[in-house]
């Protein structure tokens, strides 16, 4: 498993596709190679895109990810859509919008579900990040799945924010106030050649404007249209604005700290619930426990602090 | 460990009909499978490419142009060139019976014609995996 690593820091498509299944599979395997890639993170710029089903998320990355190989960088993509909470499968069809980057070295798309994960994104997003980032890619793009208004884990792990409206959505802006159109660092009003963009953009401005950070930084909002390619080179250019921005202020290391925190607590959630609910040890009790509780001899409450007891002591 | 299997399902060439790709798509899923789904006119390359990139178990080709003694056959042969000897493949769409033997030769060791029943392609790809 030790060359792995190594290859992956060499940039190998099939070892950067292994480790990544490795990671999403929680394979005890994959973390000596974690362990391994972690001192050759930190070098990609991290975008998120975040926005409704159906705003052309793909579409925008597809372009932007054209846009960033004419400058000659490397690019992955982290696309995720939601897996079935019945069935546990998922179809992914986010490849379908960007057939135009067709066979490329330098761009690695990578479908994930999500895998029981609310949020918007999938538990072991932290870890494809951090591949793909000691892989040798410039940029990594995070698409979160067609967001509603409270799925906003999006932050945690992009230096750069952008959250995807599109006219038509009318009074539905006015409803998303809190949650998402709280977390962009630049709002993107996809699909500008439909009716009602004016609209769209006086009500995202006026969310702007009200609003009082305290930071010194305004929030940009750009009109595209991905399909057209329109609007793009824009974006890029206030995209690599803001990543200045981080990088002048002290943002930049809160902004990477927050995302170190957001792995850190990840991985000891996986741990202790695989531990808690996958040893065969507690399988047992907390068979009994439930039995106790069905029979109102034990509440919900002592049979946590049971278990947990268990573990603490 | 949380194992999933995953499945690439491709629409290789000049082909438009994609009902039947959606059909076992939405069926693998409801299998609790990960299904990737390309959309239409893949290339050889295109597929295989994604097959490594997306890391998948299984790839599974439909044609209904009558290309596939050479689509199907160039994706195969491609996979093996770039060393996916663990992943199967498996084929459906209008597939001539004479045309099946010389197809499982070429390493697509699984034909579905019209008519077969999902659960028979999902029973087969949960018996053939290979890892």
């Amino acid at each position: 498993m030790n060359d792995i690593a190594s290859k992956v820091l060499n940039g190998d498509q099939r070892s950067i596709a292994r480790l990544i299944t490795l990671a999403e599979n929680n394979d005890p395997s994959a973390t000596d190679a974690m362990k391994k890639i972690h001192p050759h993170t930190g070098n990609a710029h991290v975008i998120g895109i975040t926005g409704v089903m159906g705003s052309g998320k793909s579409t925008l990355i597809s372009e932007l990810t054209r846009h960033y190989r004419k400058k000659g960088k490397s690019v992955g993509i982290i696309a995720i859509d939601p897996t079935s909470p019945f069935s546990g499968g998922a179809l992914l069809g986010d490849r379908v919008r960007m057939m135009e980057l067709g066979s490329d070295d330098k761009v690695f798309i990578r479908s994930m579900g999500t895998r029981g994960m609310l949020g918007g994104l999938t538990s072991a997003v932290y870890d494809v990040v951090e591949i793909l980032d000691a892989s040798g890619k410039d940029i990594v793009i995070v698409e979160t799945v067609g967001v509603g208004q409270a799925e906003v884990d999006v932050i945690k792990i992009a230096d750069t924010t952008l959250v995807i409206v599109v006219p038509g959505l009318g009074d539905s802006i006015q409803t998303l106030k809190a949650g998402v159109m709280e977390i962009a660092d630049i709002y993107v009003v996809n699909k500008a050649d439909r009716s009602g963009v004016e609209q769209t953009m006086a009500e995202v401005e006026s969310l702007v404007d009200i609003s009082c950070s305290g930071k010194d930084r305004k929030t940009p909002v750009l009109q595209t249209i991905a399909k057209k390619g329109e609007g793009i080179s824009e974006l890029v250019s206030e995209i690599e604005n803001h990543f200045r921005y981080l990088e002048k202020t002290k943002e930049f290391e809160k902004q990477r700290r927050l995302r170190y925190e957001a792995e850190l607590v990840e991985i000891i959630r996986k741990r202790l619930m695989n531990f808690i609910f996958d040893e065969s040890t507690f399988k047992e009790k907390i068979e009994k426990l439930l039995d106790q509780i069905s029979r109102k001899e034990v509440d919900p409450y002592t049979a946590a602090e049971e278990i947990l007891g268990k573990i603490l002591k | 460990m949380e194992r999933k299997i995953r499945v690439l399902v491709a629409k290789p060439g000049l082909d438009g009909h994609d009902r039947g790709a959606k059909v076992v798509a939405r069926a693998l899923r409801d299998a609790g499978m990960e299904v990737i789904y390309t959309g239409l006119h893949q290339t050889a390359e295109m597929v295989v490419d994604t097959a490594i990139q997306e890391d998948v178990d299984v790839v599974g080709l439909s044609l209904l142009s009558g290309a596939h003694m050479t689509l199907f056959v160039d994706v195969a042969r491609l996979l093996k060139k770039k060393g996916l000897s663990d992943v199967i493949i498996v084929a459906g769409g209008i597939i001539p019976e004479e045309d099946i033997p010389k197809l499982k030769k070429e390493g697509i060791t699984g034909v579905f014609g019209p008519g077969t029943h999902c659960d028979i392609i999902v029973d087969f790809i949960k018996k053939n995996v290979k890892r």
